[in-house]
């Protein structure tokens, strides 16, 4: 899957976060190295990782996806985002939602974006075979 | 309430802050002490975004924050006091300001003419001699990113 004139990702998150992520979806899915890059803000003061996020970026339409929203990583690409190409920034990326963006980045971004964003919260679910059943009044 | 952290982190309010010393702590708000994001509504805005639950977030300049100081720390209200350089935290502690108040240095990253301390604490000179003045001032300073991490104290915080 080459770059071509979709929308590119970022993943930024604390640690090694994101290098595994998008290690992992290259796994799934199979992608360019450019379509789908990680940031680490590991020993990066904010000024450093908000410069990083821009030479990334670069001018084309990029999707920043951080692995939370009360995080320096989420600071440092809303600042980055106010300049360069066409951007968003979605915060509290899950595996599911950078699948769905490999698929879906040729779409229109205002398209993308919402879809993206639910994509992600859909796909968290919750099985408890062995709970407590609910206590009925 | 007295404040409850004063503390030096060039990212201000972020995870760690919110949810390492925040889940801790408990703050009820926070100041952010900085004369420059005292005047920048877009990037207050920002910060307001990081803390995202209705903790109230206040951004002063230091001036402002030496008249405040007395009636904060005689406030009911859980508060953590940030700036993101040593500079506005001495300026803030000069007259003795914080005198017997313990000053945590969290977070200052590597940059040229920066020796490390630890992994996320990066001093130059100028900042050692600021760290040399607060105690001075009567304050207390010392290293820790998060509430569970050892402090570094003073003798190491001097090293090259």
């Amino acid at each position: 899957m080459s770059s071509g004139a979709g929308a590119r990702g970022l993943v930024v998150g604390h640690g090694t976060m994101a290098s595994g992520m998008v290690d992992a979806v290259r796994h799934i899915a199979g992608v360019a190295d450019d379509v789908l890059v990680g940031l680490s803000n590991e020993g990066k003061g904010p000024d450093a990782l908000k410069d990083e996020i821009g030479r990334l970026g670069g001018d084309g339409t990029v999707i920043v996806f951080t692995d939370m929203h009360a995080g320096s990583c989420a600071m440092a690409a809303r600042v980055a985002s106010r300049s360069g190409g066409r951007r968003a920034v979605i915060c509290g990326v899950n595996l599911p939602m950078l699948l769905e963006f490999v698929f879906h980045r040729n779409d229109p971004l205002d398209q993308l974006v919402p879809r993206l964003v639910e994509q992600g919260k859909s796909s968290i679910t919750a099985h408890m075979p062995n709970a407590d059943p609910p206590v009925s009044g | 309430m007295p404040i409850l952290l004063f503390r030096v982190d060039e990212r201000l309010i972020h995870g760690q802050v919110v949810i390492g010393w925040g889940n801790e702590l408990r703050p009820e708000r926070y100041l952010v002490v900085d004369d420059e994001l005292s005047g920048s509504d877009w990037e207050q805005e920002l910060y307001r975004l990081a803390v995202g639950d209705g903790t109230e977030v206040s951004f002063l300049t230091v001036e402002r924050a030496r008249q405040e100081l007395l009636q904060w720390t005689a406030s009911e209200e859980r508060t953590l006091l940030l700036t993101r350089n040593i500079d506005s935290m001495l300026r803030l502690a000069r007259d003795r300001a914080l005198e017997g108040r313990a000053v945590n240095l969290g977070g200052i990253h590597h940059a040229e003419d920066r020796t490390r301390v630890r992994s996320y604490l990066y001093l130059d000179e100028a900042d050692r001699e600021r760290v040399r003045a607060l105690e001075a001032e009567g304050a207390h300073v010392s290293g820790r990113d998060l509430p569970g991490s050892l402090k570094v104290g003073l003798e190491d915080l001097q090293e090259e």
